[in-house]
């Protein structure tokens, strides 16, 4: 896009590295703890989100294990408390901070062309707001869990459980503040310090999904925040907001929460449409099909996602008229979906296409997102949903798209960038296990639970009657291979750290600005900002020689 | 109910092989998405990988015909399924007039069944194959949700409310029920069995459970006994809305509008009797929230019912 920096890292030495942003400001815990980077706070997030994988994960497992056998192997307040524990975390402390928080926090900057976030300190700030929720959870846990599942529905939540309900509630509202400090951040970011010659249509289409995000969390968050205000006023105060023996409506509940958490499902896939529509591009070495299109179908997510939360509710009890809209509305928001998946495909027609592991996991997701999108048009439909909400269905359709898909493209992002973060190169044969292994095991854990939905196996149920049995073993066994995929690129990316070759600027010989500058960036990104001439994705078929090794 | 491999759930309400028809019609659609999409996916990581000799010289220009015309064709796919789950929903939601009404109260941990006739059981339905059956429920605690795979039927037990749900039982056998909605510690043991009988079968099951008062005439009783005859009853002088002929009819509100008297108004009109006021008499009635248990409820509602087509004055009513 702009002329390349002279390149610096060429020698495997680690002393003769240039100054970068691991090295610059020192390496103390102090000078992490008190940093104002965007590109270390992404590391800290990166850490953080690491280790709350690993803790609902583990959860998971438990889950998957309790239900190989029917009468399970935990007592029914365990399990409720596993899965409830499992949700939140993944959810709150995973799932939402996932892309935007890591590879947003450490890109958006470098890719319009910006010395840092607008706001940094906040930036800062909301890691700590972050942490100090996790810290509630991991307490809440540790006091003894909470047995209501992450939906938190009343008047359960609210009279009757006798879980800590308060602390866990706590842990979500903090990481609401954290969320919408996060959002502002990247939309003035976007707004007011994009480079010199950077239009909008000149945006990378990570940073066009990553702004629709932050809009999300800037709108809804604080409708979760009321929500769970009510809740704990309710249960605190006996004030009858929910339950109706209060004089409360036990639905208002469902409206509020999903109202927030409707368009959370999109907080969490919008920037894994993002990082796709960088990685499908530069390994096919073409431009994106449809670029505009691409980027106003983020935008148009953002608009629709706040319509459709009703269909969470289609057997709640809601009045047949709504629910005749709301499932229109969401087949609807089904069509901006579809372009996405369709362009994508497109983009690879023509291309000069090869399978490096950021572009597996990119094709993985591809095919997890389509399959659990479309079963999203089965439990948009009015009548199917009457037989499969609340059953398996529901959790193998969302597992699709948030573990399926959403994992998939935070691990192609990671990947595609890991070089540019560390400055090393990862071994890329297992990386391509890893990325086959997960989609192989991820199939094999969700695809049976479509069925066992449709046979009628409801969620939450620590116990099952023996006919749904065979189905969850098959899942189990899924699952087991499936955190085998996980584990691995704990192993070999921490080794890249250690042993890996030296990644040098451009190692994919990618077009994007971040590639523009050494790796790892030094800490103010550019030696001087950039002035952007051309649009995104201007893949030449064959990439430049001296690009492909790193250095000319 | 036998362990093994299962691939689709029994058939057996009228509802059920209309919803197998739409799921195979979902499947169909999507089967012929993925196809395309997967189908084009591998073809072009062959065709077009790196080192292949692929023609690729003429490249996609213009993008916005392709791009209209695929949102367009997904539209209007979208939108033939959409009708179709819709009107099957709206059936859902229409029972016909000659329905069984059978009481349902839900609860933490089990699932309270009570016949027109007085006959109750636990986590057990008894109902006479090919008659449609509509369950009118409530829950005394948290949202439950009554679900029978095999009719392709649920539907959420709502605290402070009733929800109804209809079917008809078209294969006799029994079949699983299930609490579908999370509801605390014993909730994958919230389950049942539900027995379809033949009809004679059912009447003779009705007869054996003993000779109990019919939910009308538990009703009646209760209607004296809480004092609302002393208001609503024939010899009242208090001007109070007469009963007879309420159930299914429209109420004028004094608000100005209008309200059909079903189960959930009658109920409302006990426990919170000045939220809708009838036109045309002072809201003086006491409300019974928290006096009346959800079972006395719905009997003393049975009796208001059973009075729907009554002329006035001739009180109390037999059974149907």
């Amino acid at each position: 896009m702009t002329a390349t920096s002279p390149d610096r890292a060429v020698t495997a030495r680690p002393a003769a590295q240039p100054p970068n942003y691991l090295t610059e400001g020192g390496s103390t815990l102090r000078s992490w703890l008190l940093t104002h980077d965007h590109k270390r706070i992404a590391i800290l997030y990166a850490l953080t989100i690491t280790v709350f994988f690993f803790f609902g994960g583990a959860a998971a497992a438990m889950i998957r294990l309790n239900l190989v056998t029917p009468p399970g192997i935990f007592a029914a307040d365990t399990y409720n408390r596993l899965f409830s524990i499992h949700g939140i975390v993944m959810v709150w402390f995973f799932l939402i901070p996932s892309i935007p928080n890591t590879l947003g926090n450490f890109l958006l900057p470098m890719m319009i062309g910006a010395k840092d976030l607008a706001f940094p300190r906040i930036n800062l700030l909301s890691w700590y707001l972050f942490v100090a929720a996790g810290v509630v959870a991991l307490f809440a846990v540790i006091a003894g869990g909470v047995d209501t599942g992450w939906t938190f529905y009343t008047p359960f939540s609210t009279m009757y459980s006798n879980s800590y309900v308060i602390l866990a509630i706590s842990a979500v509202f903090i990481s609401g503040f954290s969320s919408i400090l996060t959002g502002l951040n990247f939309i003035v970011t976007v707004h007011r310090l994009r480079a010199p010659g950077m239009t909008w249509y000149r945006l990378p289409i990570f940073v066009w999904s990553n702004y629709s995000t932050a809009i999300i969390l800037v709108l809804a968050t604080p409708v979760l925040a009321i929500t769970l205000a009510l809740l704990a006023v309710e249960r605190l105060l006996q004030v009858g907001i929910f339950d109706p023996a209060l004089g409360g409506d036990p639905l208002l509940f469902q409206h509020l929460f999903w109202f927030y958490s409707h368009p959370a499902v999109y907080i969490m896939i919008l920037p894994g449409f993002g990082v796709i529509s960088e990685v499908v591009p530069c390994f096919s070495r073409k431009p994106i099909f449809g670029y505009k299109f691409v980027a106003w179908a983020s935008v148009s997510f953002t608009a629709v996602s706040f319509l459709v939360w009703a269909h969470h509710m289609f057997v709640a009890g809601m009045s047949v008229y709504a629910a005749l809209v709301f499932s229109l509305l969401s087949y609807i928001i089904a069509v901006p979906s579809a372009i996405k998946v369709f362009n994508w495909t497109a983009t690879l027609h023509k291309g000069w296409i090869s399978f490096d592991a950021p572009m597996l996991y990119a094709l993985g997701f591809i095919g997890l997102f389509t399959t659990g999108g479309l079963s999203g048009l089965f439990t948009a439909n009015l009548a199917f949903d009457v037989h499969v909400t609340d059953t398996y269905f529901v959790v193998a359709h969302f597992h699709y798209i948030m573990v399926g898909g959403m994992v998939s493209a935070y691990f192609a992002g990671l990947h595609f960038w890991w070089p540019k973060i560390t400055g090393r190169i990862y071994h890329e044969w297992w990386a391509r296990i890893a990325a086959l292994l997960i989609f192989v095991g991820f199939n094999l854990t969700f695809f049976p639970q479509f069925i066992l939905g449709y046979l009628g196996m409801e969620r939450r149920y620590h116990s099952y009657p023996p006919e749904f049995q065979f189905w969850n073993i098959l899942s189990s066994a899924g699952a087991s291979i499936l955190a085998l995929g996980y584990v691995m690129p704990l192993f070999y990316l921490t080794w890249s750290l250690y042993r890996g070759q030296r990644a040098g600027a451009n190692p994919w010989a990618a077009t994007g600005l971040e590639w523009t500058t050494p790796s790892p960036p030094p800490k103010h990104n550019f030696d001087k900002t950039p002035t952007v001439t051309r649009p995104p994705y201007q893949y030449r078929p064959e990439p430049e020689p001296q690009d492909a090794q790193g250095h000319a | 109910m036998n362990q093994g491999i299962h691939f689709l759930p029994e058939t057996a309400s009228a509802h059920a092989g209309e919803m197998d028809w739409l799921f195979a019609g979902l499947m169909i659609t999507s089967a012929m998405i993925l196809a395309l999409v997967f189908g084009l996916m591998v073809v072009f990581c062959v065709r077009y990988r790196r080192n292949s000799g692929a023609e690729r010289g003429n490249r996609l220009g213009k993008t916005w015909r392709v791009e209209v015309g695929w949102t367009a064709a997904t539209f209007v796919l979208f939108l033939g399924l959409y009708f179709w789950g819709a009107n099957l929903y709206l059936k859902l939601h229409r029972p016909p007039d000659d329905t069984t009404d059978i009481f349902v109260v839900a609860k933490q941990w089990m699932w309270k069944v009570e016949h027109p006739g007085g006959q109750r059981e636990i986590n057990e339905l008894h109902v006479p194959v090919d008659r449609p059956i509509r369950l009118v429920m409530t829950s005394q605690d948290v949202i439950h949700d009554f679900a029978v795979p095999a009719f392709r039927i649920r539907r959420d037990v709502l605290p402070g409310r009733y929800e109804s749900m209809w079917f008809r039982p078209t294969k006799v056998g029994q079949y699983r029920l299930f609490c579908a909605e999370f509801c605390g510690t014993e909730h994958a043991h919230m389950t049942g069995i539900v027995t379809v009988m033949e009809q004679g079968d059912y009447q003779r099951w009705l007869d054996a459970q003993g000779p109990g008062e019919t939910l009308v005439a538990q009703g009646a009783a209760l209607f004296r006994q809480y004092g609302c005859s002393g208001c609503h009853g024939p010899a009242s002088t208090v001007h109070a809305p007469p009963l007879e002929g309420l159930f299914g009819r429209p109420v004028p509100l004094a608000d100005g509008s209008m309200v059909t008297a079903d189960e959930g108004y009658i109920r409302d009109s006990i426990l919170l009797p000045k939220s809708r006021i009838a036109a045309g008499y002072p809201a003086v009635m006491p409300s019974f929230d928290g006096q009346i248990g959800e079972e006395d409820l719905f009997k003393i509602v049975s009796y208001v019912k059973s009075l729907g087509n009554a002329s006035p004055g001739t009180g109390e009513r037999p059974a149907p």
